[in-house]
């Protein structure tokens, strides 16, 4: 039996060589190999040719406009002899950045609290199905979330929140409600879009973070609860210090979505070019500018410009995401 | 700190407690109580933000639904309210996403198989996996640029195949990621077998492992086909719209999130009606792809 096998092994590739049908073999796995080798070759190339197409395509605006690019806030697509239209992207970023960083304000605490209460608290009879909410909400596209901003979110907040607010800050011009409405416009807000953009980076923070909280070994967890650590304990000692590097990479990867979010918030944003003066003031994103103006980009220094405005997104979205994969390792999603 | 803790050992053996370790034990049993009531609210706060959304599809969705939705195509705008339908949308989206999947599941499902099964211990696989990640969160506003710039500008206007391409390069990153993680399930004892038979590791590969991951490469697509089919930043600049009904794959098409897009943000209530109904057809079509392809992939794994 084993002097058979010890002959069959050695026979092995005088054989492939001898058959042709196994030399056939040989050729079909080596052009399958290179199919796929080709298939992974493509993906890489997509990333650098997105990353070459934005830079070739912006850097007519970026030459042109130099350092004023990132520092005005100026956006007058419609030029005059007098007055020669000019970009200035500082607004759109910084909305882009405002926008991104408030959600995650909201984001963050809750999607701990999702994965905690899935991990720890929940009742085995109802996981299933808040498991199943968390990403059916995942699952929503884009563009719904923006129809639900618009038609309902903005709606009921400018109602519910913003008129209360702007009777209280005209009984008392100078207070905290004063400074909080500078410049406050309608429903369709920085603030807004940020409470849209929350709740559609939650369920992929909260998943990474309960895969996060189930990796942290049993043993450990119930060492804790064997000297007497109540769960909060548990939770707030043990297990978030366990995960804490790879929990800043969940975040920035919620970030990294918040940051290049298209359809929901220019359904809601408000879309005004200018410098944002408050949190209830219209404004808009990088993402937004785009979406909104490509299509109907008057020349070519626009059209320029808004690729420019592409790049810069693609560098921050970049590092962002490229931060979180390496915090976070390549086990994890 | 020991001796306080045999302290009130010892005392709470002999029944009596001290009142400062009562007190401690009621202050951390209150912040404990605390601390699940702030979880739960989390998680309530998440299951309402769902629950009004899904009730805002579906009480303005199926109000505007009628049976002239599917059979007319979109109205010009000012038309009376229940006039018009979707069809030209309707069937531009599933030509689009249908032209889209076959290149992305072709491209990701070799891609995956490459990196799962070629991929061990090579550097080039490491940098490849990483940048398809990078990618899978990528903004698809910005692959929308890229395939206008690639396709659309050569061309002289936005077609259908345009727009495929741009849904494909959104979702090939998500079929590369499930094809290798379910290639990876695969145990090792199934690939030595088949090349024990004396197959080659492509053979192998094709006729085994493909075989015994089918479940999961179904899932793969289909939770690719989730998140292609209601993605609408890559489609403004590439299929360019369309208000009439074309099967041309090289002109201009409607679509469904293209539709949203423009419908919505009008001020004409026919237009907005049809936006709901719209936006209720596409998050049906990308829930149910997700609710399948997670429960397809419970019970291949169960098993």
């Amino acid at each position: 039996m084993a002097d058979a096998a010890v002959s069959l092994v050695q026979a092995g590739p005088q054989r492939i060589e001898d058959s042709p049908g196994a030399s056939s073999t040989g050729r079909k796995d080596a052009i399958f190999h290179g199919l796929c080798f080709s298939a992974a070759m493509v993906l890489m190339a997509t990333l650098a040719g997105l990353l070459i197409s934005l830079a070739v395509g912006g850097w007519p605006a970026i030459s042109h406009f130099g350092l004023q690019f990132f520092t005005s806030s100026e956006w007058n697509p419609s030029g005059t002899p007098d007055h020669p239209e000019f970009y200035g992207a500082a607004g759109p970023i910084v909305g882009t950045l405002i926008t991104a960083l408030v959600a995650m304000l909201f984001a963050l605490p809750l999607a701990i609290g999702i994965a905690v209460f899935l991990v720890e608290f929940c009742p085995k009879s109802i996981e299933h199905w808040v498991a199943i909410a968390v990403e059916l909400l995942a699952g929503i596209p884009s563009i719904v979330y923006g129809m639900w901003g618009l038609f309902v979110l903005a709606p009921w907040f400018e109602e519910h929140v913003m008129t209360p607010l702007r009777l209280v800050a005209m009984d008392h011009p100078g207070g905290f409600a004063d400074h909080l409405m500078t410049g406050a416009s309608s429903g369709s807000n920085i603030f807004t879009a940020s409470i849209i953009l929350a709740i559609m980076v939650l369920p992929f923070i909260a998943t990474v973070f309960r895969e996060l909280l189930l990796s942290v070994p049993t043993h450990v967890r119930e060492a804790s609860y064997g000297m007497g650590c109540t769960p909060f304990e548990v939770v707030a000692n043990i297990m978030l210090p366990y995960i804490r590097k790879s929990a800043v990479g969940a975040a920035m990867l919620g970030l990294g979505r918040a940051l290049g979010e298209t359809m929901a918030v220019t359904f809601i944003i408000g879309n005004s070019h200018a410098f944002p003066k408050g949190v209830f003031d219209s404004g808009s994103t990088i993402a937004s500018t785009i979406a909104n103006e490509f299509a109907e980009a008057t020349g070519d220094l626009h059209t320029s410009a808004l690729i420019a405005l592409g790049f810069v997104l693609f560098v921050i979205t970049f590092s962002v995401l490229a931060a979180a994969r390496l915090l976070l390792g390549q086990e994890t999603q | 700190m020991a001796t306080t803790e045999t302290l009130t050992a010892k005392n709470l053996a002999a029944g009596q407690l001290p009142g400062s370790a009562v007190d401690r034990y009621a202050r951390r049993k209150l912040i404990n109580y605390i601390f699940v009531g702030l979880t739960s609210i989390a998680t309530a706060v998440a299951i309402t933000a769902l629950v009004m959304i899904l009730y805002s599809l579906v009480a303005k969705g199926f109000s505007g639904l009628n049976l002239t939705v599917f059979t007319v195509d979109t109205p010009a705008g000012g038309e009376d309210l229940g006039s018009g339908g979707l069809r030209n949308a309707i069937v531009g989206s599933l030509m689009i996403c249908a032209m889209g999947m076959l290149l992305a599941v072709s491209i990701g499902i070799m891609a995956g198989t490459w990196l799962a099964e070629y991929g061990d211990g090579n550097k080039l696989a490491t940098i490849v996996r990483f940048l398809n990640d990078v990618l899978l969160s990528a903004p698809s506003i910005l692959i929308g640029l890229f395939a206008y710039e690639l396709f659309v500008v050569p061309f002289h206007g936005g077609s259908a195949i345009a727009g495929a391409i741009a849904l494909a390069i959104v979702t090939t990153p998500v079929v590369t990621r499930t094809t290798e993680d379910i290639l990876r399930l695969q145990s090792s004892q199934l690939r030595e077998a088949g090349v024990a038979l004396g197959a080659g590791k492509g053979l192998v590969i094709r006729s085994i492992i493909w075989r015994a991951s089918r479940t999961g490469l179904v899932t793969g697509g289909l939770l690719g086909f989730a998140r292609m089919s209601g993605e609408t930043a890559p489609l403004l600049f590439t299929t360019a719209g369309n208000q009439f009904f074309s099967m041309n794959v090289t002109q201009p098409i409607a679509s469904l999130p293209y539709t949203i897009a423009n419908f919505a943000l009008s001020a004409d209530d026919n237009w907005r009606r049809l936006a709901w109904v719209a936006s209720l057809l596409i998050a049906a079509a990308v829930l149910s792809a997700n609710i399948i392809g997670r429960h397809l992939a419970r019970g291949s794994q169960n098993k």
